[in-house]
């Protein structure tokens, strides 16, 4: 199996006439089986239609022509925009929003994010590339065009959860290439404040299946590790988890200031130093080099090197 | 690690002088002691001269340690007053020149407090914070202590209610006149924190005075970068100028002209650009990729002469602009061109740009590129153009790890 969306999953693209957007709807629908894309919506272009994808002015036109609920959507309007599209997405029925806009500020980013949990919804990203299940379906950008995405990705028992959405890729194609394939690969985003963290999205991989160990992806800022070293911790996860930490040099850099006032909210925030002592607390390797994330993985599920 | 300073770009915020922060908490409708905003020592003078009794001068920079600097001072006459300012305001504090200095009115102070709002990135809510010890770090506060510090989250949705600053002021034993006086200043101050994207909002000390009323005497202000398109109005008001970025430290030419490169199309990212004073001219990307191969060439005892990203398929002319950028930089011989594995950005692109960089300043692409490893979206051309200059091709079996030891090497 896989978490958060499977062959079956329905959604639309909101941006959808734009440059990015329109190869993006192109990518999904020639990745896997081909993703339901059941509608894109840009305002003011009804009656469009992106390869193939009919678009509509509004998300309710969207769900009106599709007669039934729909489960996501992907969200690459401009940052001025962004919260009107994704608080129409969301009271709207759609259950999982990917954000692939950047420079969203946090403010727009938190209130979509309370929105979200008032209506059971879940929200990925901003500023990331969005869901891939090997062979299966990809929901954004991530692994580009289908024949790119299928040299990186590969059905297997590894659930990927990165802060980079390019860093998702290489990681992949790394554990691809040591025979290791991927149950699913989240590009969470790499903001300060984002839709769904590590911790958030461990409970749906302990309870795949199909999901046998875990690679993330970090950068210095923010507690997103601390928390997930917490969540490790007081639930007993089954499963392994590697980290690999990039932008250690940041540490070194004179007037990089961690913390002030926040520091006293949310606990000290870690420099890349700090959160790698957390993560190994937990339990959680961090690997020095990509290269060596497979073997490390391989003899922490007690499989054979 | 040798840096001309701060990192650029990393968890940016556009930061305020005080006297900035005052006029945004007076906009906010709380009271502020007296004072104003002073260029020169004459001007010093007319403000300490309005505020008509002892006053505060103090050095306006960007810096902390003004206080042991010297950037702080107190007078009781206007003659004392412009003395002072005219001291401070030749004064450099941490190699900052002081755009000026902020002739403050010296309250009678009965008790300070502090009042703040952060956000908690793990809730995803701002936080307000309270304390009846002001005047001293809010942390030194929290870890000394911690009964003295009130906490409260506000709905990023729900309009903030009264009750909300209530319990965070009741929470330290804060009770009487203090807390119906404290309550609409603490919400004033949660209302300004969300209307202009502020990711620090400090009020400290906030100062009750001997009549019984509150004035915030000192305020601390850091607005989201992102916010700025949105909040024009209030940097206009301010006369925060487009130019003025308020980080850290100013960027060098160098990484100017890696802004510039990157404005001239809106194709994609190519910048970031941040100086170091290494040989290896790196011109590398995406994001983490970025970071995850500067890591690896310091690793492998290389010295990065430059960091940058490239993200974004940004345009031959921004990849070309950017890899000259980085040719020209003194005490570079060689760039090393890697990104992790790209998907949207075009590896035929990056190749062109890098290529006509070389080949437009009269050199030999084979010779100045240590590497090329861009594995991914349009893989096969980028390689074939690469071959047409004899410069090898790495792809996606070379890892980022590898790839910057072939750099180092190659670099000598």
């Amino acid at each position: 199996m896989s978490i958060l969306i499977d062959a079956e999953t329905t959604f639309i693209v909101q941006g959808i006439t734009g440059r990015e957007a329109v190869n993006l709807t192109r990518e999904c629908l020639d990745y896997g089986a081909g993703a339901r894309i059941v509608g894109g919506v840009t305002p003011g272009r009804l009656g469009r239609d992106v390869h193939g994808v009919p678009v509509f002015d509004t998300v309710a036109q969207a769900v009106a022509h599709h007669g039934a609920p729909i489960y996501g959507s992907v969200v690459t309007v401009p940052p001025a925009f962004t919260k009107d599209a994704v608080f129409e997405a969301i009271e709207n029925g759609v259950k999982l929003v990917v954000i692939v806009t950047e420079r969203i500020p946090r403010r727009d980013v938190a209130e979509m994010v309370e929105l979200a949990s008032m209506h059971d919804a879940r929200i990925i990203g901003p500023n990331c590339l969005g869901i891939i299940v090997p062979e299966v379906i990809k929901m954004g950008g991530i692994g580009g065009p289908a024949k790119d995405a299928a040299k990186a990705y590969t059905p297997g028992p590894i659930g990927v959860i990165s802060r980079s959405g390019g860093m998702t890729t290489e990681m992949s194609s790394t554990l691809t290439a040591a025979g290791l394939g991927q149950s699913t690969a989240v590009s969470i985003g790499g903001d300060a404040i984002i839709g769904s963290t590590y911790a958030e999205l461990m409970p749906l991989f302990e309870a795949d299946e199909q999901t046998q160990g875990i690679v993330i992806y970090t950068e210095p800022g923010g507690r997103m590790e601390a928390q997930l070293a917490e969540w490790v911790t007081a639930n007993n996860s089954r499963l392994p988890i590697v980290a690999f930490m990039a932008g250690r040099f940041m540490d070194e850099m004179p007037g990089m200031s961690f913390g002030h006032a926040g520091t006293i909210v949310e606990g000290k925030e870690d420099t890349a130093t700090e959160k790698i002592a957390r993560l190994a607390d937990a339990g959680i390797t961090v690997a020095e080099d990509i290269a060596e994330i497979p073997s490390i993985l391989k003899s922490k599920m007690g499989a054979p090197v | 690690l040798a840096l001309k300073g701060a990192p650029l770009g990393f968890r940016a915020a556009v930061r305020f002088f005080e006297y900035e922060a005052k006029e945004i908490v007076r906009r906010a409708g709380i009271p502020t002691s007296k004072g104003g905003f002073a260029k020169t020592r004459e001007d010093a003078r007319r403000l300490a001269e309005e505020v008509a009794g002892p006053v505060v001068i103090k050095s306006q920079v960007l810096t902390g340690g003004r206080m042991k600097a010297g950037g702080v001072k107190f007078a009781d006459s206007a003659d004392e007053a412009e003395a002072h300012a005219a001291d401070i305001l030749a004064l450099e504090i941490n190699g900052h020149a002081p755009r000026g200095v902020l002739i403050d009115e010296r309250v009678e102070v009965d008790q300070e407090y502090y009042a703040g709002v952060v956000w908690d990135g793990t809730r995803k809510r701002p936080v307000l914070l309270f304390s009846d010890m002001g005047g001293i770090d809010i942390e030194e506060v929290a870890e000394q202590h911690p009964d003295h510090v009130g906490r409260r989250h506000v709905s990023n949705l729900l309009p903030l209610s009264d009750f909300t600053a209530k319990e965070c002021i009741a929470a330290v034993g804060v009770t009487g006149r203090e807390l119906t006086r404290l309550t609409p200043i603490l919400r004033r101050l949660v209302d300004l924190f969300v209307k202009y994207d502020m990711t620090l909002a400090e009020i400290n000390p906030l100062a009750k005075l001997k009549d019984g009323t509150f004035v915030a005497v000192d305020a601390h202000m850091d607005m989201e970068n992102e916010a700025r398109p949105r909040q024009q109005q209030l940097l206009k008001d301010l006369g925060v100028g487009d130019e003025e970025t308020r980080q850290a430290r100013e960027p060098t030419p160098f990484e100017l002209a890696g802004e510039e490169v990157d404005a001239q199309d809106h194709r994609g990212v190519a910048g970031n650009v941040t100086e170091f004073d290494g040989d290896l001219g790196l011109v590398i990307g995406a994001g983490g990729g970025s970071l995850t191969l500067f890591d690896a060439v310091r690793a492998h005892g290389g010295k990065p002469a430059n960091y940058c990203e490239i993200g974004g398929n940004p345009s031959v002319a921004k990849a070309c602009g950017l890899a000259k950028l980085v040719l020209r930089k003194e005490g570079v011989d060689k760039i090393a061109v890697m990104m992790s594995i790209v998907s949207n950005t075009r590896v035929d692109i990056v190749a062109r740009g890098v290529i006509k960089a070389c080949v437009e300043l009269g050199y030999d692409p084979a010779d100045k590129i240590a590497i090329f490893r861009i594995p991914g979206a349009w893989e096969e051309e980028g390689s074939k153009i690469l071959d047409h200059y004899r410069v090898p091709y790495a792809d996606r079996s070379v890892s980022l790890n590898e790839a910057a030891r072939r750099a180092v090497e190659a670099a000598g």
